[in-house]
């Protein structure tokens, strides 16, 4: 019987030729890191798939793909080792099957999060207000009140950074970071440099490979940081509104011009804009070239990708409604959504956060070991 | 390139289908490329590596209608440009590029490695253009990168290609497109009539049946012959079967071979390839860069006899990889055997294949198929002839070598002491042939009786032999494919517009 397919083995066969050709080593981190390498291990592989940024820049520029016998196809087997990264390290683990199967799960909790936002809704009294204009003080709260949101909120924020921190601190063991490694201030700033400008998503000057697999173009990088700064700004937003709230005593609806808002509307629509570019550029990458991309993986992108433009959008059409009477409707509806993203967050690809940022803060750290010894 | 047709008007633009030549009557006051009359291809580029790439480029550059046919399909394809990744180029200090290499000083390098017997002007032309091709390179989308660590020697010599021939040639491919050049995939030439007092015609085979093409020009840029173990056995007898091609499976010589029937000139030494140390379980050919073995100056070599035969300390990195291809060739079976011990692990690039390792000498002599008691031996003696302990320096020829051996090893002589013993079997892995067509310095094929064929170009691997008679300087063939496409295609588009 043949042996089941590891894609740990199969990447470490792959990464083995690689590093005895090196070619690639002028577009990312990826390539410099493995060369430190004489032997590649099983945590070397695990640190070398969360590192890479699946540019595929490589795979154009490699003379051994299919159909030679070396059939290395590096995007496709390092984002089949993420998917087991992702999988293995959730918690509990019993959940780990959540993470595999993305999109079947995904819409699962959108429609759970529907019925659960609506039970909310309706036990608080909230579902007489379907109908009011609202845009007076105090009209959110009324569909659902505010202690309800607040510490459901904070405790599935809470659960969520407790996983990934656990899934982390698997992930550095063992991908074989060292406690020196994870305490090295200058390689945590390099590695935020790194996230900043998507260093290695440039492909050492000639860009991203998707979604076109013969032609660079930089725009999954500008979507993608579309995503990350309008998900910092919504962040931003959430706290200056409890800030406004909580402090100052305004109650929301906060005027339009206020930094809530601003920060809220401009967030959102950076991440409708980042995220529907994504998808589509997802979908055209899988059109073109299917066999680049682990099914799984491809599975959870989409998922994640999906959950976070509805969050994104139904924000954005919450507040543009707020003085109407589909107000509560799209309150209920947004809360739906937030819902299916809180729970599939830990166990889906928004987890690629920590992980990747574990494999830059290694690099770095590697790499100012390697200059000062 | 659409003013030069246009300007005839676009009523007297005749076309042909590719399988038949309708010549249709000439318009009145028409200039320009013969092709605006005939319906012809201006240039028919035969290959599809770095020399064919540029000539195609360098011909649309010129306003011509180019057809390149690349014999693989388009995963293939590339020829052996692919497995390349950097060009040697003289320099100025203005260059991106450390330092200064004079054209001089190339020309030395060229001489030391190949000799005096090479043809002077073209070799001179290859190192004065080579001074200008780099932004040409560029400005044809070629992208550049840092010097490939562990290749640092030669980051004032070479300019490397971000990620490599493959990713070059396929900025190349993309803007051969743009300028409007057509390739054809998977069409294999079986035959050229060069002679013709009109126009060149190619014969090619394709998956559905023959077909020809005719062109006023034909450059010629399909490599040269060492995938032909059939020609290369004909120097070599049996061995070649032992032996691993490096690249391409397409370059059997086919129309090198139809042109020397025909009359063209050769040059080089047909006999000789280069050839370079490979892991003997390495595929039969495309095997590229990753099956070269690079342990050597880290260990000893030895024959199946279990006998060392060449000095493994003699050349530093890149001279000494150019040796042992046919230091292995010359051997019993044409394979060898690069045996270590311990203290040679993480001292080189690794190799695509896990050394063979064993405990002690003796298993591994077992596990190799050597006499036991020969390789013993051989190491005995080779140990005993090691000065007493001293710092080697791997990164420069030390000097620390063995007393009182045959053949000695003279750098870098450690002892093989430390178990466990590991051992990487080699075999001679052919990366390219000498063998090729004469040229002169318009890059036009000549003849063996003086004369030259007016309308027929060659550059690259084919005609490479004109300047580079034997061994090997890195970087140099794409220096040479790169003039030399470029020439030929601006001349043939030249001839074309003139004929």
């Amino acid at each position: 019987m043949p042996k089941p397919f590891n894609p740990i083995e199969e990447a470490e066969r792959q990464l083995t030729i690689c590093n005895s050709c090196r070619y690639c080593e002028g577009y990312c981190a990826v390539f410099p890191a493995l060369e430190r390498l004489t032997h590649v291990t099983e945590g070397n592989t695990i640190f070398l798939a969360n590192l890479c940024h699946d540019c595929r820049a490589c795979h154009q520029a490699c003379m051994f793909t299919l159909p030679h016998e070396f059939a290395i196809n590096l995007p496709a087997a390092l984002s089949e080792v993420r998917v087991t990264t992702y999988s293995t390290y959730a918690w509990p683990r019993a959940f780990a099957a959540l993470a595999r199967r993305a999109g079947v799960s995904t819409l699962g909790f959108v429609l759970a999060g529907l019925l659960l936002a609506l039970m909310t809704v309706a036990a608080t009294g909230g579902l007489a207000r379907f109908f009011d204009t609202g845009g007076d003080p105090g009209s959110f709260y009324r569909v659902i009140p505010y202690l309800v949101l607040a510490v459901s909120g904070l405790a599935a924020s809470a659960y969520i950074v407790l996983v990934m921190v656990l899934g982390s601190i698997r992930f550095w063991r063992e991908a074989g970071g060292t406690k020196r490694e994870a305490l090295d201030l200058g390689a945590w700033i390099a590695a935020m440099g790194d996230v900043a400008i998507m260093a290695n998503l440039r492909g050492g000057g000639d860009n991203c490979y998707q979604p076109d697999p013969r032609r660079a173009s930089p725009a999954r990088r500008l979507l993608h940081q579309a995503v990350v700064y309008g998900f910092i700004l919504a962040f931003i937003s959430t706290g200056l509104a409890a800030l406004f709230q909580d402090i100052l005593g305004e109650q929301p609806p906060f005027p339009w011009l206020s930094a809530p808002v601003v920060t809220g509307a401009l967030g959102g629509v950076m991440m409708t804009v980042g995220c529907t570019g994504l998808l589509w550029l997802k979908l055209r990458s899988v059109a073109k070239a299917r066999d680049l991309i682990s099914g799984s993986m491809l599975s959870m992108d989409t998922a994640f990708i999906v959950v976070l433009d509805a969050a994104a959008i139904t924000g954005l059409l919450t507040l543009l409604l707020r003085d109407t009477g589909a107000l509560a409707t799209m309150l209920t509806i947004h809360l739906a959504t937030l819902v299916a993203l809180y729970a599939t967050a830990p166990y889906g690809k928004f987890v690629h956060v920590v992980y990747r940022f574990g494999a830059l803060l290694k690099n770095r750290a590697e790499q100012r070991a390697e200059l000062n010894p | 390139m659409s003013t030069h047709y246009d300007s005839t008007g676009s009523s007297k633009r005749y076309v042909t289908s590719s399988t038949s030549l309708a010549i249709q009557p000439l318009g009145p006051n028409l200039r320009c490329f013969a092709s605006t009359r005939l319906g012809l291809i201006d240039v028919l580029v035969i290959g599809g590596g770095n020399a064919a790439l540029c000539a195609a480029m360098a011909a649309a550059d010129q306003g011509a209608r180019v057809t390149l046919i690349e014999r693989a399909p388009p995963p293939e394809r590339g020829g052996n440009s692919k497995y390349t990744r950097n060009i040697r180029i003289a320099h100025g200090p203005e260059a991106e590029m450390p330092g200064v290499y004079e054209p001089e000083e190339l020309l030395d390098d060229l001489v030391s490695v190949s000799g005096t017997e090479i043809d002077v002007e073209l070799a001179n032309l290859a190192v004065q253009e080579s001074a200008s091709v780099m932004k040409w390179m560029a400005d044809h989308g070629a992208r550049w990168q840092p010097a490939f660590k562990g290749t640092l020697q030669l980051d004032r010599t070479n300019r490397f290609f971000l990620g490599g021939g493959k990713a070059l040639l396929n900025k190349y491919y993309a803007e051969a497109v743009r300028l409007g050049v057509e390739i054809r995939y998977g069409e294999c030439v079986e035959s050229i009539e060069p002679t013709a007092a009109g126009p060149v015609v190619a014969t090619v085979s394709t998956e559905s049946g023959t077909t020809t093409h005719a062109a006023t020009a034909i450059v010629v840029a399909s490599g040269g012959f060492e995938s032909n173990k059939e020609w290369l056995g004909r120097y070599w007898g049996d061995a070649v079967q032992n032996f691993i091609i490096r690249g391409t499976r397409f370059n059997d010589g086919k129309v090198l071979a139809n042109l020397l029937d025909q009359g063209a000139l050769e040059c080089g030494n047909p006999r000789s390839f280069h050839a370079v140390a490979c892991d003997a379980r390495s595929p039969s050919h495309d095997g590229g860069i990753v099956t070269r073995v690079d342990s050597i100056p880290f260990g000893i070599v030895v024959n199946r006899e279990g006998l060392r035969f060449a000095d493994e300390g003699k050349d530093i990195w890149p001279k000494r990889y150019a040796t042992w291809g046919q230091l292995i060739a010359e051997q019993p079976g044409q394979v060898a055997y690069a045996i270590h011990d311990q203290s040679a692990i993480g001292r080189f690039i690794p190799s695509v294949y896990p050394p063979i390792s064993a405990p002690s000498v003796d298993e591994l002599a077992a596990l190799l198929g050597l006499d036991r008691e020969h390789l013993a031996s051989t190491i005995q003696s080779y140990n005993r002839s090691i000065p007493k302990a001293s710092n080697r320096d791997f990164s420069r020829l030390d000097g620390l070598g063995t007393r009182g051996l045959e053949p000695p090893k003279s750098n870098w002589a450690v002892p093989l002491a430390t178990p466990p013993f590991f051992a990487y079997p080699l075999r001679p892995g052919v990366t390219f042939t000498y063998l090729g067509l004469a040229v002169d310095s318009s890059g036009r094929v000549l003849r063996t009786d003086g004369s030259r064929f007016p309308s027929l170009f060659a550059a690259g691997e084919v005609m490479a032999g004109n300047i580079l008679r034997k061994g090997y300087l890195a970087g140099f063939g794409m220096t040479i494919g790169t003039v030399f496409g470029r020439l030929a295609g601006k001349e043939a588009a030249r001839h074309a517009k003139a004929v």
